[in-house]
């Protein structure tokens, strides 16, 4: 597969699944606000900007940066745009269905359509029409290199954006309430109070969305999604230990979160995300230092024969 | 008469397609008459139906770096058989007559030795590249694509208006505009035979693989786009999908010791037939334009070389240059020994002086144009332009004889277009695609693209002119044959789906239920006797 294309199908990945995830994470902290009326609005909305690694301003608008401006790197707008430029560059690989989906929700979303909708109906529009391009890939495309690429990407993606959204509990006094909001922000609600009762404690919801191996959005099962992709893409040296850097970089933090004692689960989780979130950085360049960057831009020097 | 066509103007100066003087032509009367009982209102919302498809599917025409849709007008132009089986011949001998003259300008010259063609006029056309003398391509073929520009006059007449065999687009648009008008005019379309589009990939597939370097068994096809910011790139990304190759950019390409490979995840993998959507003038910044980043340096070398082929091949611009044009029925009879089929439209050469000082003296009811444009641009219609467009002209002539030709103006054929909600006669043109695969074969698409004039009176038909689209039908007596791939399979056996038990469980309950209480009435019934 071209390395262009290749790279084109991993940032879809990324970018429609971080859409989707900055969309959870505005409504958990739109939710806890309410939640809470001594909260200081202000004060959250500056600690969430620095949770997306961006600059705090003195007043932030969370709904304007987080979602409807096109040019602010954090919103989901850029990221549906983001995904939809990606898309057409690898217009001939991606399935007409996944194209289709992805041109149709840029196109519902951008020049003020999604103001006019009220906050809550946008952030469902927005989490079921990514749903809507995940299925979408996930079944219309073959699973070959490409759909790989495309699934590397979104596992990374949501282990970062699930790691950030781990520690807005620390942002709000880590209240029951807090996670309870967290637990919806993943969709995870409903399996969690399945599998642990309505009676389960805040470490119990940590270690839902930590190690749960059977949930889709925890952040073991995410690890082990992003590592079979790595596995299939690149054969690997099986004896002694993976040559892959980028395999090397998620395996390992994959042991540290698993092999982590129970009671430490909460303590410092905010830090040990932020680790998650370097890992994340570094194994993208790894990745496409190993995959993409064959095409690295051409040069030509010279003139004329 | 219809309620559709009420008010639709008839006997007017162009021909129009499908109304006539009396009224709808006798051959189309079936399908205007489809379009009518759907009525104006449904027709409408149908156009509608046809936009927002458009715009859902990216179906785009960039036009400076804006992407557009581009438009589908909901009313198809309908050809008979017969009609395209003159258009078909006339387009393949030209392709025919095209490539001996490319491949004479680029070996012996028998053309100038014999005096049909003046050595000055190949010489000085800017597509002629001296690179190319003496490179023999695979299979002979150096115009796997061409597409034959046609236009119909008020005399009925088709006419050869330009032939394009450099990179002619427009073929992704016959294919989405005949999906998008099935789904749109199903009662319309399912009611005729129409010939099937859906040939063209594996067609052009077929002549690009059949052009790949000798000895190379199963050779790999790309696709060369010069990128998203194309005017063009929906219909390459559509061509490589549709063929099932990879759509490539200058930079996934390295050329390395006469070779052309691709860099791929897995490091270089070499590729054997390029079908390049990029100008000559770009494709190789160490033959071409040194400052081009859209091409791959190289390229021209590993072709000369023999170990990848250009499709369409460098320097075929000569045979689509203007003034060339105004030589190729000569061309045809020195070449083939046969009269062309196709008529052309009358030309006058601007570099020999009695033309020059006629047309100097009538530049105002004559349309000039550059040898060498494409896209409409730098045509001046004489009626139309101001004294002092003309005079601008006049001294652009003087000063470059050899760069115009004047044509005097023809008034093209209208179809009845939607505009605003109502039908109304609009100019068009005609594209059919030819595909040469040498010893296989040439394959002409069936129809081709029909380009029409949105704005009222406009005569110059290009898609870079905000024109729009029209579905192109040949229709045929016959069953039109479609190419069948696999071998039809036995029936599947049939096997009841399956249920959930409780379905059935609760089904049971069901018609108990209903059982008693019709028992329960019957009683009732029989009672009341």
């Amino acid at each position: 597969m071209l390395s262009r294309i290749a790279e084109a199908l991993f940032w879809i990945g990324r970018y429609v699944e971080r859409a989707e995830d900055t969309c959870r994470i505005v409504e958990v902290h739109l939710h806890q606000g309410l939640d809470d009326p001594t909260l200081d609005a202000n004060g959250a909305a500056r600690d969430l900007l620095l949770l997306m690694g961006q600059r705090a301003v003195e007043q932030p608008d969370v709904l304007h940066q987080f979602c409807y401006d096109e040019r602010s790197p954090i919103s989901f707008l850029n990221a549906l745009g983001s995904a939809r430029e990606s898309a057409r560059r690898a217009r001939e690989t991606v399935s007409t269905e996944v194209w289709e989906s992805i041109n149709t929700t840029w196109l519902a979303v951008r020049g003020g359509r999604l103001q006019r909708m009220r906050p809550a109906s946008m952030f469902k529009v927005i989490r079921e029409r990514c749903a809507v391009i995940a299925g979408l890939a996930d079944n219309t495309m073959s699973h070959d290199e490409g759909w790989l690429f495309l699934t590397l990407g979104r596992s990374i993606e949501r282990l970062d954006m699930t790691s950030r959204l781990l520690s807005t509990p620390s942002l709000a006094g880590n209240s029951p309430r807090a996670w309870d909001h967290v637990l919806s922000g993943c969709g995870a609600h409903h399996a969690f109070v399945q599998r642990y009762g309505a009676l389960a404690s805040e470490r119990d919801a940590a270690e839902f969305l930590i190690l749960d191996r059977l949930f889709p959005r925890s952040l073991i099962y995410t690890l082990g999604t992003a590592t079979q992709a790595l596995t299939q893409l690149g054969p690997s040296n099986l004896r002694i230990r993976p040559d892959d850097p980028a395999a090397r970089l998620l395996g390992a933090a994959r042991a540290s979160l698993e092999y982590l004692p129970p009671d430490e689960i909460q303590v410092d989780l905010p830090a040990e995300m932020a680790k998650l979130q370097v890992v994340c950085s570094q194994a993208t360049k790894s990745i496409s230092a190993r995959y993409f960057e064959g095409s690295a831009a051409a040069e030509w020097v010279g003139g004329l024969w | 008469m219809s309620v559709l066509f009420d008010g639709y103007p008839r006997g007017q100066a162009a021909y129009d397609e499908m109304i006539g003087p009396d009224g709808v032509r006798a051959e189309l009367a079936s399908v205007a008459a489809e379009l009518d009982d759907l009525g104006i209102e449904e027709v409408r919302a149908r156009a509608e139906y046809l936009r927002s498809v458009y715009i859902d599917q990216g179906v785009t025409f960039d036009i400076g770096g804006e992407e557009r849709p581009f438009p589908l007008d909901i009313v198809p132009r309908v050809m008979q058989a017969a009609e395209f089986a003159h258009i078909e011949e006339g387009s393949r001998q030209r392709v025919r007559a095209m490539e001996a003259f490319l491949s004479d300008i680029y070996s012996e010259g028998r053309c100038f030795a014999e005096g049909v063609v003046p050595r000055h006029v190949v010489a000085t056309s800017p597509h002629f590249h001296r690179v190319m003398a003496g490179i023999t391509m695979p299979n002979g073929v150096r115009v796997h694509v061409a597409g034959i520009d046609l236009i119909r006059g008020d005399d009925g007449v088709y006419r050869v208006l330009e032939d394009n065999v450099r990179c002619p687009s427009g073929v992704s648009y016959v294919m989405t505009n005949r999906r998008a008008i099935n789904s749109a005019l199903p009662e319309v379309a399912g009611k005729h035979r129409i010939q099937p589009v859906e040939d063209y990939p594996s067609q052009l597939l077929k002549a690009l693989r059949a052009a790949a370097p000798s000895g190379v068994a199963d050779p790999t096809v790309v696709v060369l786009t010069p990128g998203v910011y194309n005017s063009a790139y929906f219909e390459h990304a559509l061509l490589a999908r549709m063929m099932g190759v990879e759509l490539v950019e200058g930079r996934d390409l390295v050329a390395h010791g006469g070779h052309v490979s691709l860099r791929t995840t897995r490091g270089l993998r070499p590729v054997h037939v390029i079908y390049r959507r990029i100008d000559d003038d770009f494709l190789d910044p160490a033959v071409f334009r040194a400052d081009s980043l859209l091409g791959c340096a190289g390229l021209l070398n590993a072709a000369r070389a023999g170990n990848v082929t250009l499709a369409n091949a460098v320097g075929n611009g000569v045979a689509d240059d203007k003034l060339v044009y105004t030589y190729m029925p000569d061309l045809i009879r020195f070449y083939l020994g046969e009269d062309p089929i196709l008529a052309s439209v009358d030309t006058w050469r601007l570099e020999e002086k009695e033309a020059r000082e006629e047309v100097l003296d009538r530049l105002d009811e004559l349309v000039v144009k550059p040898v060498d444009g494409s896209g409409g641009k730098g045509i001046v219609i004489g009626p139309r332009a101001n004294a002092e467009t003309l005079e601008k002209l006049r001294r652009q002539i003087l000063r470059d004889a050899r760069g115009w030709i004047a044509q005097p103006v023809v008034q093209l054929s209208t179809v009845p277009t939607m505009i605003d909600g109502q039908l109304k006669p609009r100019h068009v043109d005609l594209r059919p695609f030819v595909v040469n695969a040498g010893a296989e074969g040439m394959y002409v698409l069936p129809g081709g693209l029909t380009r029409v004039a949105l704005p009222e009176g406009e005569l110059i038909v290009n898609s870079s002119q905000g024109g729009g689209s029209k579905d192109t039908w040949v229709l045929t007596e016959t069953r039109p044959t479609v190419n069948v791939r696999r071998p039809a399979e036995a029936r599947p056996p049939s096997v009841p789906l399956s249920e959930q038990i409780v379905d059935r469980v609760i089904r049971h309950q069901h018609e108990q239920q209903q059982q008693s209480q019709a028992a329960v009435a019957a009683q009732g019934g029989e009672r009341s006797c």
